[in-house]
């Protein structure tokens, strides 16, 4: 067995809302290897999407360890976790959370400005990857101008250009209709399958779920099968 | 740059708002612009002012006289150079809105202004002819007066119709000097008072000429030294502290003037704040994603900051570029002030305020967007 | 049906940042114009207000002001012998010959001085002048160099208690008075005896005249009757008339600068309505085609939006009421440009500017929130509810 991507020891997490602390995770142990493709299932309120964000580097835990790569990333600053989430993670959201104001192109390109390439070593990058997501004849469209599933797509090539550790998704087909939303997840599974990207997805779609290889289930902030 | 690019997309991302934002500015800036040029006009009195002058008058009030006798001993004073006479008259020509002002002079009274010039011939016309008068390059083009008209003026202070035959037309010696009055004898005022059996020998203001400007202060206090004591003591000054008296006259309305001319910078401040505020919120979800991609919290201030820069510039360039015009316009609509020109000081000032406005209305939105929790940010509906 | 005025006003609660930099933007504004309402208002009150509707001054013709003027005492008796003059309860003609001067005073805290009118009066000066009240202190005694001095003198200028002394025309004047012109002119002037401060500048002739008409209505017959007479140089103006054309230059200029700036100033405010509106408008597209589906019409939605706008305008409209009002405490002095003598004045709030003001409020928020309801008016349902 290859050594776990992501170590998760006893993490726990809540939140203050108007006075009350509320717990929305607690112990939660769980192991990811490279190459696995997990899906987060659980009721609303479970605290699946807490646990992405989390693993994502884009909340700070507050009690536990979290490990990616062997890296503690809850003892990092601010500033080194940022760096961190660059080099490290791709995101895939429910509203894609594409910029408006920037092409397909753009949009994608945009992980790639924080690393040291060069324009010309950028570009040949995106292109590749929106040939892969089948949207290279639309580089140069801005958001409102593509369907939902496009989109997505582009989305996805935005997660995966800077060939990320990880890949996280949070309901990436929770707006789209049936036809795209399969469409979407064949190409979740090429990513995983082809180029072994490590892939967690959080859904409460257990038809989006069974894409995956495997699906741990949470409820009420643990997990009901522990890995 | 990247950040550039995307200052510049998000700035007319809504073009109906930028569009309003940068003319509201626009409008401010030139507000500010025209008020402060308002306040300098008042002033510009006081600017043409020379050193080389000192006015005195009585000790009283500018409203009372002074002895015509003192003229020789104020010349026989030390420092002292020529010693002219003037009064001011005070006439309507007309009615009263075609207000200019008239000043009854001694004969040698232009010697002290040489920034006034006059031809050889138009001074000897005038010197010749006690009714003779001379009028202002800006004053004869306003009115048509010509070389030769005779001039009827109502008198207030001193009652009657009198008659001015033009005799000469005065230039300044530089572009932009005021030559908006006109010039009459002193003496002729003084025959016809004399013979209505009026007060005669009464001389408005003293204008003393001196050589060294240095001396100035002391030169002054020995004047007002000799008339102490005397039946009209008298109060001298420099030119400039002379006609800044004038200004002070008025300096609640000046004061009023300039605190509204920065309430108009508070207004758009309030505009623009709220401009960059509503769309920071807008962009919440989008700030979070720049973020949770790895873009830290500077870059986003940065946005921000650049965006207000670049709508506060535009309007601010728009504002500046209009004062101008405007200012020319203003000057011919409504004569009311014979200098009115644009000073280089407040250009800058309105390039700062247009700074300043961008600085302050970004602050907040800037430190939010920085600050921005990313899971609440994602979180966030628009 | 209406759209209820609590979700409007509820909206603007919940974006309670953006109404408020929106309504300040306008109260702003408000407070310029309102200020300026109120300084005009104050300035017509001191000088209409100055004088009383019987009295008329006589001055020489031509002369503008008081300073200007001059009536030989020759030309004071032939006046005063007019049978259309009432008498005094002594049987003597009310009239009061007076000399009006200026001289310079520095004021409180100010570098340079102004120029303050000096009014010589004859004892029936003062009962000329009913609104002129002895507030404290006593009145000069005549043939002494005592003066009494307005209200706005004691407090806007240096050394002018009770018992300080001026210096002017060599001689010290002590200030033995003070006294309360309402808010009249003849706040702004010190008073002496005629007879001494005629001698004090060295004067043979008065400056103009007070009389008191015993008949209001014979002032025409008494203008007659002085032009026909060769001996005088005078005429008449009643002397409310009289001083309240002596404002009328500073009064053109506060209205024309305070107008001109207002009309500035609310274009910035407008647009500033304007932007806010846009914007709540574009936030809730999907509520608009909510409340469209639920069967409200084009015409509540433009109602509902352009109340909001109203509301923001009202919230503006009061917020620099409010701050205008404040000016009713603080005064306002400056130099008349025609009597060339300073002159103070207050800030007057009547009923009448406050509705003016509330209104111009109320228009910015309309004309400002007009094309963005208009906007939301000619949605599209479907497009609105798709817009989520």
């Amino acid at each position: 067995m290859p050594e776990p991507l992501v170590e998760i020891r006893h993490l726990a997490k809540s939140y203050t809302r108007g006075g009350q602390v509320v717990p929305v995770l607690s112990d939660i142990t769980l192991d990811i290897h490279p190459g696995d493709f997990t899906a987060l299932m659980g009721p609303s309120g479970s605290g699946k999407t807490t646990l992405l964000n989390l693993i994502a580097g884009i909340d700070k835990p507050d009690a536990g360890v979290l490990r990616v790569e062997g890296v503690d990333i809850g003892a990092l600053g601010e500033r080194e976790l940022a760096d961190w989430r660059a080099t490290h993670v791709g995101f895939i959201f429910q509203f894609y959370n594409l910029i408006p104001v920037l092409t397909a192109f753009e949009n994608v390109e945009l992980p790639l400005i924080l690393t040291g390439l060069s324009r010309a070593e950028r570009r040949e990058r995106v292109e590749l990857t929106l040939s892969v997501v089948g949207l290279a004849d639309r580089m140069k469209h801005y958001p409102n101008e593509l369907s939902g599933g496009q989109q997505q797509r582009v989305a996805i090539a935005r997660a995966v250009v800077g060939d990320p550790t990880l890949i996280v998704a949070d309901e990436p087909t929770g707006d789209l209709d049936r036809v795209s939303a399969a469409d979407i997840l064949a190409m979740m599974q090429r990513l995983n399958r082809e180029l072994g990207k490590t892939i967690i997805m959080v859904t409460h779609d257990l038809n989006a779920a069974k894409a995956a290889k495997t699906i741990i289930h949470l409820e009420k902030g643990e997990l009901l099968v522990p890995a | 740059m990247f950040l550039l690019k995307l200052v510049l997309r998000n700035a007319f991302r809504h073009r109906l708002r930028t569009f309003l934002t940068v003319t509201g500015l626009a409008v401010a800036v030139l507000a500010y612009g025209m008020l402060q040029t308002v306040v300098d006009a008042w002033y510009a009195g006081a600017a043409a002012a020379s050193a080389t002058r000192l006015v005195t008058r009585s000790a009283i009030s500018l409203a009372v006289w002074l002895p015509a006798s003192y003229e020789a001993r104020i010349r026989g004073m030390e420092g002292v150079k020529r010693v002219a006479r003037s009064n001011w008259f005070g006439g309507v020509y007309q009615e009263p809105k075609n207000f200019f002002p008239q000043f009854a002079v001694s004969d040698n009274y232009l010697d002290l202004y040489p920034e006034f010039v006059l031809t050889e011939a138009e001074r000897a016309a005038w010197l010749r002819d006690r009714k003779g008068c001379l009028v202002g390059r800006q004053l004869a083009d306003k009115f048509g007066f010509k070389v030769g008209d005779v001039l009827p003026i109502r008198g207030t202070i001193y009652p009657g119709t009198w008659e001015f035959v033009i005799r000469g037309v005065f230039d300044g010696a530089e572009p932009g000097k005021v030559t908006n009055h006109l010039l009459f004898h002193w003496d002729y005022l003084n025959e016809t008072m004399r013979k209505a059996k009026r007060r005669a020998d009464a001389v408005g203001v003293y204008i003393v000429g001196i050589d060294d400007i240095d001396s100035a202060a002391a030169i002054a206090v020995n004047i007002d030294a000799e008339f102490r004591n005397s039946l009209a003591e008298t109060l001298t000054e420099s030119e400039q502290a002379f006609q800044l008296g004038f200004v002070a006259m008025s300096d609640q309305i000046i004061a009023a003037i300039r605190i509204v001319s920065y309430v108009v910078i508070l207004i758009i401040l309030a505009v623009m704040a709220n401009t960059m505020a509503m769309s920071a919120r807008e962009r919440t979800s989008e700030y979070a994603t720049l973020k949770a991609i790895g873009f830290g919290p500077r870059f986003l201030a940065l946005l921000i900051l650049g965006e207000s820069l670049l709508i506060c510039a535009l309007g601010g360039a728009l504002g500046m570029a209009l004062t101008l015009p405007a200012a020319a316009f203003f000057k011919t609509v409504a004569a009311i002030f014979p200098i009115f020109a644009v000073s280089g000081g407040t250009l800058l000032a309105q390039a700062a305020c247009a700074l300043a406005v961008a600085l302050t209305a970004a602050i907040v939105p800037a430190a939010r967007a920085a600050r921005v929790r990313i899971v609440d940010g994602l979180r966030a509906i628009a | 049906m209406a759209i209820p005025l609590s979700y409007v006003a509820r909206n603007l609660w919940t974006r309670r940042l953006t109404t408020t930099l929106t309504a300040g933007g306008l109260a702003l504004v408000v407070f310029v114009f309102a200020t300026v309402l109120m300084l005009d208002a104050g300035l017509k009150r001191t000088l209409v207000g100055t004088g009383e509707h019987d009295n008329v001054i006589a001055i020489r013709k031509g002369a503008e002001t008081e300073i200007q003027s001059g009536i030989t005492r020759i030309q004071a008796s032939v006046i005063e012998t007019h049978p259309a003059i009432a008498t005094g309860p002594d049987s003597r003609p009310l009239v009061s010959k007076e000399t009006v001067v200026l001289i310079s005073l520095r004021k409180a805290g100010a570098q340079k001085p102004s120029n303050v009118i000096i009014r010589g009066v004859s004892a029936t000066g003062l009962a000329l002048r009913p609104q002129v009240k002895l507030v404290a202190g006593r009145m000069f005694s005549p043939g002494a160099s005592e003066i009494v001095v307005g209200g706005a003198i004691a407090r806007g200028f240096d050394n002018t208690r009770i018992g300080d002394k001026l210096n002017f025309a060599q001689r010290d004047w002590t200030v033995v008075g003070t006294f309360d012109a309402g808010s009249s002119g003849f706040d702004s002037e010190i008073w002496g005896d005629v007879d001494q401060l005629m001698q004090a500048f060295r004067r043979t002739a008065f400056s103009s005249m007070v009389l008191r008409l015993a008949d209001s209505d014979r002032l025409d017959q008494m203008r007659a009757d002085f032009d026909a007479d060769p001996r005088l140089t005078s005429e008449l103006k009643r002397e409310r008339t009289f001083y309240s054309d002596q404002s009328r230059a500073l009064s053109t200029f506060i209205n024309v600068l305070g107008l001109t700036l207002t009309t500035v100033f609310s274009i910035g405010a407008m647009l500033g309505a304007m932007i806010t509106m846009y914007a709540a408008v574009s936030n809730r597209v999907s509520e608009i085609g909510t409340l469209r589906a639920l069967g409200f019409r084009r015409a509540n939605v433009l109602v509902a939006f352009l109340v909001e706008a109203l509301l923001l305008g009202l919230v503006g409209g009061l917020a620099g009421l409010a701050a205008a009002a404040l000016m009713q405490f603080a005064s306002f002095s400056t130099t008349n440009f025609q009597t060339f003598a300073d002159l103070s004045f207050r800030f007057v709030l009547t009923p009448q500017i406050a509705a003016q003001t509330l209104a111009f409020s109320l228009v910015m928020g309309l004309v400002g929130g007009f094309l963005p309801a208009l906007r939301a008016a000619r949605l599209e349902i479907v497009e609105a509810l798709r817009a989520a």
